[in-house]
């Protein structure tokens, strides 16, 4: 792929992904965020992390299925690190405004609130992924362990649509279209290894 | 029986008629003005979308028609009202759609007219009483209340209608009526965003009959002084304002009347979360949260969170309806 095209392209990117961020920025200076501001920026954050993430997991099975698209690659770690930004906003508004940075309200939560348990589980699973995303760290680590580390995000992921399911009333089915997708996106993976394989078993995997 | 003295309220404190009713007049056109201003600078500065919506409710089915309350001694004092546009634009209405914002777009949709209340079950005989009729059945107070949701956010509304007892004693229950059961309106050709959440509809909710003809629990017809809008469950619905949000069912067709405690709508889908009495008590967390503060809806974003009154602070008036109860266990 030729620079004079991936640059723009990694711009747009960026630039797209402040978006959700940059709209949270303006509803506050216009006041336009609702009757529950709380709420609606807690919503918006983690409904990005949970997007973002799962277009990062489409990019392996997109490269796979259509190999021209391989430099696609090259967006995973950027669109992966702003989930992890925009995971980090949505702890950070639970921390500030619902717990109101008081520790025994949070302990409380973490200890005795299952969503909040599935939520922060998630976060700590990104992490690692988020300080090792570096290519000094990718190089330390060698491939493998890389690989091995990063496959963390499958656990992140679920734990994240979980803390969706958990969070809302019994019976509100709000979270089915996202967890139709994650699962879609999850089992893309083993479905085109195992189709691929029966095509051409003698040739090695990318 | 001690209930508990209503507050009184000096005469100093109480808005003069004319600034009371023209106090939407001067809101609607300072909004008018406000938003002509906004949009000749082009920029949508406080929601222009919400400010036509309250400039042209045509979401309103009988909106702005006014009606005429009286002061009540009953009505909270000491409470910053929550605006017009946040109680019309942040509901749980799930008939609606499960979002908050979707009944003011989609409740359009509820025809209120016409409107009966069905009353059977344990009464000297079966009634239907029109809408109408029941909002000629007593002169209508106009009541504050404060109002505390489940999900711990709060709001103070000024509500219209009068106490739920004047009602119950024209319905005639027998003695052995103990319970009452509200039953919401429902019909899915109308209500076709229902099917977001997964809810054996109509909505149910219901009381003990001793907390059914507390003089606080409303049969409430409007706020702000106007009818009912239809998000805020038009055209009659009752508000329980020591209890959390659910507990007052809204737009409201049939009233039964029991021996038996009743089944309601949220204690079936989790009974661990929510309770029969479901009381406003900071010190009975909901399985999945704390109920010890709250955000007051339309407050800065930063502000400080609130402490969760007892009985969302009604405790002179309600509390002697639970002496002896385990209020943890009958939660």
């Amino acid at each position: 792929m030729k620079r004079s095209i991936l640059i723009p392209l990694k711009v747009f990117t960026w630039l797209a992904c402040l978006v959700p961020l940059a709209r949270l920025v303006w509803g506050y200076a216009t006041n336009t965020l609702g009757p529950d501001p709380t709420a609606t920026i807690a919503f918006t954050t983690g409904s990005t992390t949970l997007n973002l993430l799962t277009i990062t997991l489409v990019i392996t099975p997109v490269r796979k299925l259509i190999p021209q698209l391989n430099w696609l690659i090259r967006f995973r770690r950027l669109l992966g690190l702003f989930a992890f930004f925009y995971g980090t906003v949505h702890l950070l508004t639970y921390v500030a405004l619902y717990a109101g940075f008081d520790v025994p309200t949070m302990i409380d939560d973490v200890t005795k609130r299952r969503f909040i348990i599935a939520g922060v589980a998630a976060w700590l699973l990104l992490l690692p992924l988020a300080l090792t995303s570096t290519n000094w760290a990718i190089r330390k680590l060698g491939g493998k362990n890389w690989n091995r580390l990063h496959k963390l995000v499958y656990l992140a992921i679920v734990c994240g649509v979980i803390h969706y399911w958990w969070q809302v009333k019994p019976g509100v089915l709000a979270p089915m279209s996202i967890t139709i997708i994650v699962s879609v996106v999850l089992l893309a993976r083993p479905l085109i290894y195992l189709f691929q394989k029966r095509r051409a078993p003698a040739v090695k995997q990318a | 029986m001690l209930i508990g003295k209503p507050p009184e309220i000096p005469s100093s404190v109480i808005t003069p008629k004319a600034q009371y009713l023209n106090r939407h007049l001067n809101r609607r056109s300072f909004l008018r003005r406000a938003a002509g201003t906004a949009a000749a600078a082009g920029v949508t500065a406080l929601g222009l979308d919400r400010t036509a919506e309250l400039v042209a409710p045509s979401l309103r089915a009988h909106a702005d028609t006014k009606l005429e309350t009286i002061k009540s001694p009953l009505t909270t004092t000491g409470e910053e009202l929550t605006s017009l546009g946040d109680i019309t634009h942040y509901n749980n209405f799930y008939e609606f759609g499960v979002q908050k914002d979707q009944p003011a777009k989609n409740a359009g949709a509820l025809p209120t007219r016409p409107w009966t209340i069905k009353v059977d079950g344990l009464v000297k005989k079966p009634l239907t009483f029109d809408i109408d009729t029941l909002l000629k059945l007593r002169p209508l107070d106009d009541r504050v209340y404060r109002h505390r949701c489940v999900e711990a956010w709060s709001m103070v509304i000024p509500w219209v209608g009068y106490s739920l007892s004047e009602f119950i004693n024209q319905c005639e229950p027998l003695s052995k009526a103990k319970y009452v059961q509200f039953i919401s309106y429902f019909n899915f050709k109308v209500e076709g965003w229902a099917g977001q959440a997964h809810i054996d509809w109509p909505y149910k909710e219901g009381l003990r009959m001793d907390e059914a003809m507390n003089p606080l629990a409303l049969l409430t017809f409007g706020l702000y002084g106007e009818v009912l809008p239809n998000q805020d469950g038009a055209p009659v619905r009752v508000v329980l304002p020591w209890k959390y949000g659910f507990k007052s069912a809204k737009s409201i067709v049939g009233v039964r009347f029991l021996d038996h405690e009743p089944n309601t709508t949220w204690n079936e889908m989790a009974p661990d979360e929510y309770g029969f009495y479901s009381n406003v008590n900071p010190n009975v967390d909901h399985p999945r949260w704390s109920q010890k503060t709250e955000r007051r809806i339309g407050q800065p974003l930063f502000s400080a969170r609130r402490t969760t009154l007892m009985f969302n602070g009604y405790q002179d008036q309600v509390a002697s309806l639970y002496t002896g109860m385990n209020l943890k266990k009958d939660f």
